[in-house]
């Protein structure tokens, strides 16, 4: 019958008219931004810079300059010029760090492959949305300051990811700790302890950030060198 | 072309109610000689039938296209050539950005390449991972594309919402998994990025048993609408020999009868595994694609629920897979697989170093928009807009 297939279209507009006074799977409008979205915890959004505190984001940044992420990143929108001299990280560890870190926010495309090349968990995805400048060029050129978030954000955007993360590297700093131990305990052990055990520590490769996929920068350390390791901030 | 035997692979052919049959007219094709002066018109490229920046250049006789010159390359982003100069692994978030319907797609349709040049083995479970983000992908391109197409043919708004609505549904599924709604770059060379977690298959199993009751209502709104009917049936007809000819594929290809898909053809991933139909049309008209569409994601509906109930542990990405710093032997590789819009492979070669010497897209939009001058000759300017609507582009891809 012709015809039909109108009146069953319209039946169809009816039900959902009226579903979606009651019906949660009809009415799905959120009334941004009175109601905020509820990001999923795997949600990503630019990059930020980890450090270990909030008081202090310039002297604890994770990041030793290694510019691996530079490298890698596919539209190479991350600048990084390494410091001179050292300085110590979160472990206590002198290391080099970024004297500049930029990311153009107008370049980058939130791949987050910047984030998966990093060996040493510097670098993480936001999750901050609503972002606008009033410049286009320096407005949207973050520098190390702009970037820098404490760890404890960073728990509290990925809380599953970050709580890995302190896991793993807690892990590789007890590793550490212990290689330490035990080459102190065997340079105290031999029988000529002064000039070999030296020749050893300033061993080429060792004040160098470890290659990727492999430790982290605290298992590569001098091993005379290590001094007990600062306090990690808590988790929330 | 070799095709596969139909009873093998079990092809459903479309239901199709006949509108002559309920007294609707089909329109006239032939336009009148010599009728009148011809006029030139530019349709597009910021036309908002144009599904993106793409221009059509038509010659009109009265209201009957007389000829259609598409311009394209409003879009161009120099895709093919930046892959040449990024390593393997920087390409697979550009790849999100040919097709940006459906990242997922690409992403494996690229990995899929990668793997075969370095021969890079692929875990169990990330097959059927990928298989179950395809077939979401392909839900989600189809309801969207039907979507589209009834807001084409002048259904204001309701058709497309409705497929809005389901579309937003599949993309958190998105969002949640790989932390983005459309620029997932989620595949990896040997699996995937991250393992879904239980939470995430049972919102998607949530999502798959639903989905067969949204399209049913769909269908209802659309499949037998009499306006749609009129609109669709008998305008843009794809002659079965045209369109191998002309490389269309996907399911452009099989409304005009053939039935030639990747996932039956190639048996790439897991696919051998599952059982389910390919759905053909039998005019190659603006409907018949339409209703492919609507019963190949009846099928993927079946895929899914297959895939979820056999998808296996293990791990999701092989640790010692190398993705970073990749350097495949010298060679070349093709991959290829079924994507929504039909076959979307990434051609490399390789000389042994980070980046590839060759890096080419074959894009099943661009492919499929190449006979759009031989769709819409005689039809009006209206019907132009519904044809190009049905054979599914995203300037994305068109253009690279």
């Amino acid at each position: 019958m012709l015809g039909k297939g109108l009146l069953q279209g319209l039946a169809v507009t009816a039900k959902n008219l009226v579903g979606s006074y009651h019906d949660p799977a009809r009415y799905v409008t959120q009334e941004y931004p009175e109601v905020q979205p509820k990001l999923p915890e795997a949600y990503r959004n630019f990059p930020f810079l980890v450090s270990e505190t909030a008081d202090d984001p310039m002297g604890t940044l994770r990041c030793v300059a290694c510019q691996i992420c530079e490298k890698e990143c596919p539209p190479q929108c991350i600048y990084i010029e390494k410091s001179k001299d050292k300085k110590p990280d979160a472990t206590g560890k002198a290391q080099i760090y970024p004297a500049v870190f930029a990311i153009d926010t107008a370049v980058c495309m939130s791949c987050q492959i910047c984030v998966e090349v990093c060996p040493f968990d510097a670098i993480k995805m936001d999750q901050e949305f609503a972002i606008a400048a009033t410049d286009r060029f320096g407005g949207l050129l973050l520098n190390r300051e702009q970037l820098a978030k404490p760890n404890a954000y960073y728990h509290q955007i990925h809380p599953t990811e970050a709580a890995e993360v302190d896991e793993r590297l807690a892990a590789e700093r007890r590793a550490a700790e212990e290689k330490a131990r035990l080459a102190a305990a065997a340079k105290a052990a031999a029988p000529k302890p002064a000039v070999p055990a030296a020749a050893a520590a300033a061993a080429p490769g060792a004040a160098r950030p470890a290659p990727a996929g492999s430790t982290a920068p605290a298992a590569s350390a001098p091993v005379d060198s290590v001094p007990p390791p600062a306090p990690r901030p808590p988790s929330p | 072309m070799m095709l596969p035997d139909p009873a093998a692979t079990g092809l459903a052919r479309v239901r199709k109610i006949e509108g002559a049959a309920l007294g609707l007219r089909t329109p006239a094709f032939a336009p009148e000689e010599g009728a009148g002066d011809l006029l030139e018109v530019s349709l597009g490229p910021h036309h908002p039938s144009t599904h993106g920046v793409f221009r059509m250049d038509v010659v009109l006789d009265g209201e009957r296209i007389v000829r259609l010159k598409p311009v394209f390359g409003y879009l161009h982003r120099n895709h093919e050539k930046l892959g040449e100069g990024t390593s393997y692994l920087g390409s697979m978030p550009y790849t999100d950005r040919l097709d940006y319907l459906n990242s997922m797609t690409n992403n494996w349709a690229y990995a899929l390449a990668v793997e075969k040049l370095a021969g890079i083995p692929v875990t169990e479970r990330a097959e059927y991972v990928r298989v179950i983000l395809a077939e979401l992908s392909r839900l989600l391109n189809h309801t969207c594309l039907a979507g589209f197409l009834m807001q084409d043919c002048g259904c204001s708004g309701t058709p497309l919402m409705y497929a809005f609505r389901e579309r937003e549904k599949i993309l958190d599924l998105f969002e949640s998994l790989s932390g983005s709604r459309m620029m997932c770059n989620f595949q990896r060379f040997g699996g995937c990025r991250v393992d879904p977690s239980a939470e995430w298959l049972a919102a998607t199993r949530t999502l798959v048993d639903g989905y067969g009751a949204f399209l049913d209502e769909f269908e209802a709104l659309l499949s037998g609408n009499e306006i749609v009917m009129a609109r669709t049936q008998g305008v843009g007809r794809l002659p079965a020999a045209l369109a191998v000819n002309a490389g269309v594929t996907g399911p452009m290809l099989r409304a005009s009868g053939v039935g030639h898909d990747l996932r039956k053809v190639d048996g790439y991933g897991v696919y051998p595994r599952f059982n389910f139909r390919v759905p053909i049309g039998r005019d190659g008209d603006v409907y018949d694609r339409y209703m492919v569409r609507m019963l190949e994601m009846r099928e993927s509906i079946s895929i899914l629920d297959q895939a979820l109930r056999g998808l296996p542990g293990g791990p999701i990405l092989d640790p010692k897979a190398k993705q970073r710093g990749l350097r495949p032997k010298a060679g070349e590789a093709y991959g290829r697989i079924e994507g929504p819009k039909g076959e979307i492979g990434f051609f490399l070669g390789s000389d042994g170093t980070g980046n590839p010497t060759r890096y080419r897209v074959r894009a099943p939009s661009f492919v499929n928009l190449t006979i759009l001058e031989d769709l819409c000759l005689g039809h009006s300017v209206a019907d132009t807009v519904i044809i190009l609507g049905s054979i599914d582009i995203v300037l994305g891809e068109v253009d690279r």
